[in-house]
């Protein structure tokens, strides 16, 4: 290829990885959400609800996650920069010791050791695995910074930088843990200090890999899928500085109402209101670049993933600050209403955005057309038509149980008791389950349709 | 813009300003004795009930019960006097919880006698029949290791000398294997045989379910 031999066997790893994840991670999640109905199936310890729902989390965020932002994030710097990775074989072991990493991760979590600390479950051998290999990453991504041939970094660049130094600092700090034996530790935080710590890296876990990166590939991707240069530099550049700094200070909203000091909560609620403005500097300037060419939604098969992305990231940052709020927090805070708004991110805004990506990616690295546009169409809509029952039925779910919690007599005692409350979601918790089949049958077409890709003869046309 | 020339700068820039939110609402607070306040009317776990509490981290209870009752009056009125931030001190780590699959648990404590957690974790839906909850009864077929329980209690400094934790195993153990156990009878019906005159997993979890929420009485009467 004229390509100055940029380093595409390692995005083409970390994106089947990927994809390996993504089935497993869902195979897990659709067995829990039978669980949630049908008790029968926690068949044995190690398929039970508790340890279950971790590898789920844990497979698709770290799993799936990672290794699509792993992917991305080697195509993305070496093109923006255009130069090779300065470290080839740094970035093949770091594949290996991922993927090692993660297989030993779901055998631990299955065999129940696990801290208990949401998306940082891990017990602490991994957790010296995970850093090495965000080094690992870190090394090439900052090689191939310095190194770079275009002087100007690009906004994907500057959102690469940001998760590679903040995920390293999240992770290292909520992970500081005293070892009792190989398998367990104790965290060196008690209480409500732990509650902190661990909301401050739950929230920003996810605002650093489910959104930076992803926002990355965004602003990197969707120029690329449309010919269209991106709306406003300028509002990028507000837009990003303004969600950084934010986002840091929200973790506690997931600890309303909590004893955590009434204080911590209130700024966590400000801030959260005022993350909604950099987060739709994105969404605006996504749809701005569109201007005028709206009719590529309809003859490019890409723009349809990218913008529905992009809509499901707007009404996600609109939600999560208002479920924060304290009076709305009181209602629907452990309710299935969080479950549906996570995974209204995860399975609208996260995947719809890695699926256009690699479809715009694995047939250029490959040198190759996509095998089948119609495929990738069947695959858009199943996951959308997946999705959007998915997250209605839990946030109708949530309106109900949140309602039953609070329902009191004309004398004051409590209307329902908490089984109740429970059996009467088990209609919406089939409805649940039916709705992730039809999501996991778009995975398993998206799939296909890219190893098909892969193992077509490359064209010599492609340049 | 000369920053987005300079990946180093960037990067440190970046750091910098992640870090002051972070600062402010984390790592100050964890220098304020407020934050996580302690009081003597609330006791350590003994090494029994740590045990079972770690069983109870091992298998992600926490995935469907929450640990902490909100102060609004329908929580308070379901579950018991809301949670306070010193109920808390020994939590390592702490296991509020995000999601009520199940109900909360931390006023469970004294809420039923033993014998009704024996028979609910050994079949919830026998005595439920429409709950989602998992059966736990092979809890009752594992003996409980207690070869690391000093050395648990010493990491997470409750103050314990290695013959008070031995003396805590004892004391329990002479408790459930006792002839007049008053939860005996289920008891013997969930464990096997074999281990009925052992510590079991299943006693170390019901052990540790019953502290719970149990010192919260006498820290309100310190108020």
């Amino acid at each position: 290829m004229s390509e100055a031999g940029y380093n595409y066997r390692i995005v083409r790893g970390f994106a089947f990885s990927a994809l390996f994840w993504l089935i497993i991670g869902l195979v897990v999640g659709l067995w829990i959400a039978f669980e949630m109905f049908n008790p029968a199936l926690n068949l044995t310890p190690w398929l039970s609800f508790g340890r279950l729902r971790v590898v789920h989390t844990n497979g698709l965020g770290l799993g799936f996650g990672l290794a699509g932002i792993f992917a991305t994030s080697y195509y993305i710097l070496q093109r923006l920069t255009r130069v090779p990775l300065p470290f080839p074989r740094l970035a093949q072991a770091h594949l290996y010791l991922f993927n090692a990493a993660i297989a030993l991760a779901a055998v631990s979590l299955f065999a129940g050791m696990n801290t208990t600390k949401e998306y940082a479950e891990l017990e602490w051998p991994l957790d010296i695995g995970v850093v090495i290999f965000w080094v690992m990453f870190a090394v090439n991504v900052f090689g191939t910074l310095i190194k770079r041939r275009e002087k100007q970094m690009y906004i994907s660049l500057w959102y690469i930088i940001a998760m590679t130094v903040t995920i390293a600092i999240l992770y290292i700090v909520n992970n500081l843990e005293i070892p009792v034996t190989l398998f367990k530790s104790y965290s060196i935080y008690s209480g409500a200090n732990d509650a902190n710590v661990e909301w401050w890296y739950g929230h920003n876990i996810v605002g650093f890999i489910f959104t930076v990166p992803i926002l990355a590939m965004f602003y990197y991707f969707l120029p690329k899928a449309t010919g269209l240069p991106i709306y406003s530099h300028r509002l990028s550049i507000i837009s990003f500085w303004a969600l950084i700094f934010a986002y840091l200070w929200t973790g506690a909203h997931h600890l309303m109402l909590t004893p955590l000091p009434e204080w911590i909560q209130t700024v966590a609620i400000a801030f959260s209101i005022f993350l909604i403005a950099p987060s739709w500097g994105s969404v605006v300037n996504g749809y701005y670049t569109l201007q005028g060419n709206w009719e590529q939604m309809r003859t490019n098969y890409l723009v349809k993933f990218f913008i529905a992305g992009i809509t499901f990231y707007g009404l996600q940052t609109l939600q999560g600050p208002l479920q924060g709020l304290r009076t709305l927090n009181a209602f629907f805070h452990y309710t299935d209403w969080v479950v549906g708004h996570v995974h209204m991110g995860t399975m609208g805004w996260v995947t719809m955005i890695i699926s256009a990506s690699f479809y715009y990616m694995i047939p250029r690295i490959t040198d190759t057309e996509l095998y089948s546009i119609k495929l990738a169409n069947s695959h858009f809509w199943l996951i959308l038509v997946g999705q959007l029952t998915w997250t209605i039925t839990m946030w109708i779910a949530g309106i109900q149980q949140g309602a039953m919690w609070k329902a009191t007599n004309p004398d004051g005692s409590l209307m329902y008791n908490f089984l109740d409350t429970v059996t009467s979601l088990y209609p919406y918790y089939r409805l649940r389950f039916a709705a992730g089949v039809i999501y996991f049958i778009g995975i398993l077409v998206f799939a296909w349709n890219l190893i098909m890709t892969v193992r077509q003869q490359p064209q010599q046309s492609e340049a | 813009m000369g920053i987005t020339s300079k990946p180093v700068v960037f990067a440190i820039l970046s750091a910098v300003v992640i870090l002051i939110g972070t600062t402010v609402t984390v790592f100050v607070p964890l220098f304020m004795p407020s934050t996580q306040p302690v009081s003597a009317a609330i006791k350590p776990y003994t090494a029994v009930e740590l045990e079972g509490r770690d069983i109870y981290i091992r298998e992600g209870c926490n995935n469907c019960h929450t640990q902490t009752v909100r102060p609004l009056r329908t929580e308070v009125l379901r579950y018991g006097e809301y949670s306070k931030a010193e109920e808390f001190a020994y939590d390592r780590p702490f296991l509020w919880g995000s999601r009520r699959t199940g109900p909360d648990l931390n006023r469970v404590g004294g809420k039923y006698p033993d014998a009704w957690h024996y028979k609910h974790m050994q079949s919830p839906q026998g005595m439920f029949e429409k709950s989602n909850m998992p059966p736990y009864g092979w809890l009752a077929k594992n003996r409980l290791d207690t070869t690391y329980s000093y050395k648990k209690t010493s990491i997470l400094g409750y103050g314990y000398s290695e013959n008070d934790v031995r003396q805590q195993i004892a004391q329990y153990h002479a408790t459930v294997t006792d002839g007049t156990y008053s939860s005996k009878e289920s008891r013997d019906q969930v464990t096997p045989p074999e281990l009925r005159q052992e510590l079991t997993e299943m006693d170390a979890m019901i052990a540790y379910l019953q502290k719970l929420g149990r010192d919260v009485k006498n820290l309100e009467a310190t108020k």
